[in-house]
């Protein structure tokens, strides 16, 4: 009964919110129905909707995925300081970024569910029912590990916020294995995203070993970046105390990423240029374009100095620290990462093809419309999650009137 | 030499990959309780498509189920396309060890082999036009060198001066990187070394084409537009019978014309016999002949797909 | 299965009138009664069949019809055979009609020994020039074959792909490109 309780009590917060909250739920909605009607217009005609064809099989929604693949990872940078080294300020917080880890997993299995030629045969990957190609398909890892980060990550939030609803702290002996295991999961699902790439041997650019460091500091460096915009708006709405040195601290972690992320980034480019096989073709698709192709490069060139300047805000301690440095610096290290790793790493590893043809691709405004719904439901989730959480947090949100729910413990 | 026909072999296990194939006389629990509930699902929903959607792989389905499924499979071919379809499940004969070789000092470029290849495998074509051979023209100064290749050359008259052709299609590697990277095993190695694709299983992730280093295989991104009077119906599960839209598809040796004795239909439309075909383990194929005395060479050699597609020059 | 083969065998009857314009004509039909037929050829490989008689324009064979006796062999311009003249490009530098064509007996050809070849084995002739191209071609590489590849296959003389008397490849039209995936929408 307590658990109706819990949900009716949660539907309620949900319902309940000032202008602000409404206007943001409302662009989510659009957002959504825009999606709705892209995918149905890609569900009738086929994914012929898009731009993708045999030369660039992979693209825009292959590249999200990638990115917010990422983004799940991340939460990490507050699960280590929290529960490993059992840092105050961050433990706080803690759950909230598992939340985020929860609804960017979301988005990554919504986006491969909508890149995919058959959906209805989704079954086919499961053990048991379908004939999943373990060991040998990465393919079939990532399904398997971001499924057990997502139950990881559910099960955990579950369990601490109802308890936390009921008054009582939550189960160490629950609750410390599944986060603990999630640390290597969440350095687990980004591995096995890269080594899905690194594996092809037939794209040169990406079967390289640095893709997987690479993909782990760029979703170190760019991942916290909403978390922590977050954490600055829950305080002024709600009230949550949220101490300054936790996000500071988290920025100071991104910021290390960020030099490790850029440093790879030149290790890479030493290699391509330096040596200058063929295989530097790519990489020139990418940074100067081939001859009249040069769809991609001014958003290299943008990524990149979104990095840069990302990095620079970010390693001062006087701009980290400034609120304006700091909110500068997480949109940027945002968009930049957005780029490098959606469509800078798909389009290029495809461009040109494995017989020579440059194929541009650009998505079509039905691609864009799906995204745009995908994130609108990640969003969404990650919405009710918080709005459910935090006065769960603050002890505002509890199963009875006047029972103390032991305020800042709970995560 | 047996026509393809109706006979249901059921189709043996895929060699090199681990897919243990249900022994229909010895029922685990898995099995017995798929059984069990598969002839209840059956008996109520076999109308519509609802028993596709809870179908097993190929290599667990027993004889019966796979004959019904082609039986439905042709049932609806025949009504679409109307004419008698066939769909033949006939294995791969022991023995056997498909080859092909590609005379590159005599293709002229003419393409006739991509279109007779349509022809015979059904395959869309416009919205989306598949062809499975794709055909590169390239500077004989430059030599093999994709960067420069050129698939879209028109000209009046083929060769033109100062220029090779090399046609690419999918080489039924020993090593397929597309049979590695494929969540579902929807596409694997058959014994007689064609690499085949369920196209009711594939999920259409399009991980295969990513992975495989000769661009050889093709996505349905819409439904497949096949004219039923070009439709050829003679057909086998795993090579030309209609596609549906959302699967990979690709070069399977024609497997409906090999697995009978017949060689493939682009090395018999081939006007200057640049195309051989045979089985390596007979000394008197003309591919043993090929592999014995001429320059022979593979592509992309050092990427370790080991293909059965081997470029040679005759002179 | 023989509607599967009959499409790229039609095509293929197309196409082997390139480089042979008399080849067209005879594809199919014979010309005179008689016209030598087609023989079973065993071959320590198999099986063989040969494809089609030699490509001769209508009402060409036999050649005796209007050659009787020896002609002039010194001669090196025709009063008729006029196209065939025309076209002459088989290293007609040192070549000329009489040291393939048989002078006293026009119906069949002749090697340099002097042995006589009928027609349908001009091969034997082609390989004593070109003997490497006529071990591939016995070997079933050079050229081609349609039929099974582990059983019976249909092979063709060098004159049917090749014109003798101007043999070189002219070239040929080639089918469209493909669509670029640009093309490609819905």
């Amino acid at each position: 009964m307590k658990f109706v309780h819990f949900l009716k009590g949660s539907g309620r917060l949900v319902t309940q919110g000032g202008r602000a909250y409404w206007l943001w739920m409302g662009a989510l909605l659009v957002a959504i129905a825009i999606g709705a009607a892209g995918y149905t217009r890609q569900a009738q005609v086929g994914l012929i909707a898009t731009n993708m064809r045999d030369q660039v099989t992979w693209a825009f929604y292959i590249g999200n995925f990638t990115f917010l693949v990422g983004v799940a990872a991340a939460a990490v940078l507050l699960v280590i300081p929290a529960y490993v080294y059992q840092w105050k300020p961050i433990k706080e917080v803690v759950i909230l970024g598992e939340l985020l880890a929860i609804s960017a997993i979301t988005m990554c299995l919504l986006f491969v569910l909508v890149d995919m030629g058959r959906p209805d045969r989704f079954l086919h990957i499961l053990p048991l029912i379908g004939a999943p190609n373990w060991p040998r398909s990465l393919l079939a890892w990532d399904a398997l590990v971001l499924n057990i980060y997502l139950a990881v990550n559910a099960v955990v939030v579950i369990h601490i916020l109802y308890r936390g609803f009921n008054g009582k702290s939550y189960d160490k002996r629950v609750v410390v294995p599944l986060v603990l295991f999630s640390i290597p999961m969440a350095v687990g699902i980004h591995t096995v995203t890269a080594f899905l790439y690194n594996g092809m041997a037939a794209r040169p650019y990406w079967n390289a070993s640095i893709l997987a460091p690479r993909f782990l500091a760029s979703a170190f460096c760019s991942g916290p970046a909403v978390l922590l915009i977050l954490f600055q708006v829950l305080r002024k709405a709600t009230g949550l105390d949220i101490k300054d040195e936790a996000i500071w601290k988290v920025a100071e972690l991104m910021s290390y990423a960020m030099f490790f992320n850029l440093f790879l980034l030149g290790a890479e480019l030493f290699k391509e240029y330096y040596s200058a096989t063929e295989h530097l073709l790519y990489t020139r698709y990418y940074w100067s374009g081939i001859g009249t192709h040069r769809a991609l490069v001014p958003y290299a060139w943008l990524s990149l100095a979104c990095s840069l300047a990302a990095f620079v805000l970010f390693l001062l301690p006087r701009t980290r620290r400034s609120w304006l440095g700091l909110n500068a610096g997480c949109i940027l290290i945002w968009a930049g990462v957005y780029i490098e790793k959606g469509m800078g790493l798909v389009i290029p590893g495809m461009t040109p093809d494995t017989l020579g043809e440059i194929f541009e691709y650009t998505p079509t405004a039905n691609e864009w419309m799906v995204a745009v719904g995908v994130f609108g439901i990640g969003f969404l989730v990650f919405t009710v999650l918080v709005k459910v959480a935090v006065p769960i947090m603050s002890g505002a949100f509890h199963s009875r009137a006047g029972g103390t729910a032991p305020a800042g413990e709970v995560g | 030499m047996t026509p393809p026909g109706r006979s249901l072999p059921v189709l043996p296990q895929a060699s090199g990959e681990d897919v243990p194939a249900a022994d229909p006389s010895r029922p685990g629990r898995r099995q017995f309780l798929r059984t069990a509930l598969g002839g209840c699902a059956v008996a109520s929903l076999s109308a519509c498509g609802i028993e596709d959607f809870f179908r097993k792989h190929l290599h667990e389905l027993s004889k019966d189920e796979l004959a019904r499924i082609v039986a439905r499979i042709e049932k609806k071919a025949s009504q679409k396309y109307g004419k008698n379809v066939t769909v033949s499940t006939a294995a791969a004969r022991p023995g056997v060890q498909f080859a092909y070789g590609l005379d590159l000092s005599r293709c002229v470029g003419c393409r006739r082999c991509v279109y007779a290849c349509v022809k015979e495998n059904n395959q869309s074509r416009q919205n989306p036009q598949i062809h499975w051979i794709k055909v590169l023209e390239m500077e004989k100064a430059r030599g093999v060198d994709v960067a420069h290749a050129d698939a879209y050359y028109e000209a009046e008259k083929v060769p033109r001066p100062g220029h090779f052709y090399m046609p690419v299609q999918c080489h039924q590697c020993r090593n397929p990187p597309c049979v590695k990277v494929c969540p579902v095993k929807a596409t694997w190695k058959e014994p007689d070394g064609i690499v085949v694709v369920d196209y009711d299983w594939c999920i259409g992730c399009r991980c295969c084409m990513a992975a495989c280093p000769y661009g050889a295989r093709r996505f349905n991104w819409a439904e497949p537009d096949l004219p039923a009077s070009e439709m050829n119906p003679v057909t086998h599960y795993l090579g030309n019978r209609p596609r549906p839209r959302g699967v990979v598809e690709k070069c399977t040796f024609c497997i409906q014309r090999t697995r009978a004795g017949l060689y493939p239909a682009c090395v018999e439309i081939c006007p200057v016999g640049a195309r051989k075909f045979g089985n390596l383990l007979d000394p008197g194929s003309e591919i043993r002949y090929v592999m014995e005395r001429k320059r022979v060479f593979v592509f992309k050699e050092e990427l370790n797909t080991e293909p059965r597609f081997y470029y040679f020059y005759a002179t | 299965m023989i509607t599967t083969r009959t499409h790229p065998a039609a095509a293929l009857l197309a196409v082997l009138a390139l480089g042979a314009p008399a080849a067209a004509a005879a594809s199919g039909s014979g010309p005179a009664e008689q016209a030598p037929e087609p023989r079973q050829v065993k071959d320590p490989e198999g099986d063989l069949i040969q494809a089609k008689p030699p490509p001769f324009s209508d009402g060409i064979f036999p050649c005796s019809q209007c050659h009787q006796g020896k002609g002039d062999p010194t001669r090196r311009t025709l009063g008729f055979h006029d196209e065939i003249q025309e076209q002459f490009d088989h290293d007609s530098q040192n070549r000329w009609c009489l040291d393939c064509h048989d002078n006293a007996r026009r119906d069949v050809l002749h090697l340099s020994s002097g042995a006589e070849v009928p027609f349908t084995e001009s091969y034997r002739l082609c390989g004593q020039c070109h003997g490497d191209k006529y071990r591939d071609w016995r070997a079933g590489v050079h050229g081609k074959r349609i039929g099974h590849w582990d059983g019976q296959k249909t092979y063709f003389l060098c004159v049917n792909c090749h014109n003798p008397h101007s043999p070189r490849f002219k070239g040929i039209a080639p089918e469209p490109r493909p669509r670029r995936p640009e093309e490609m929408k819905r």
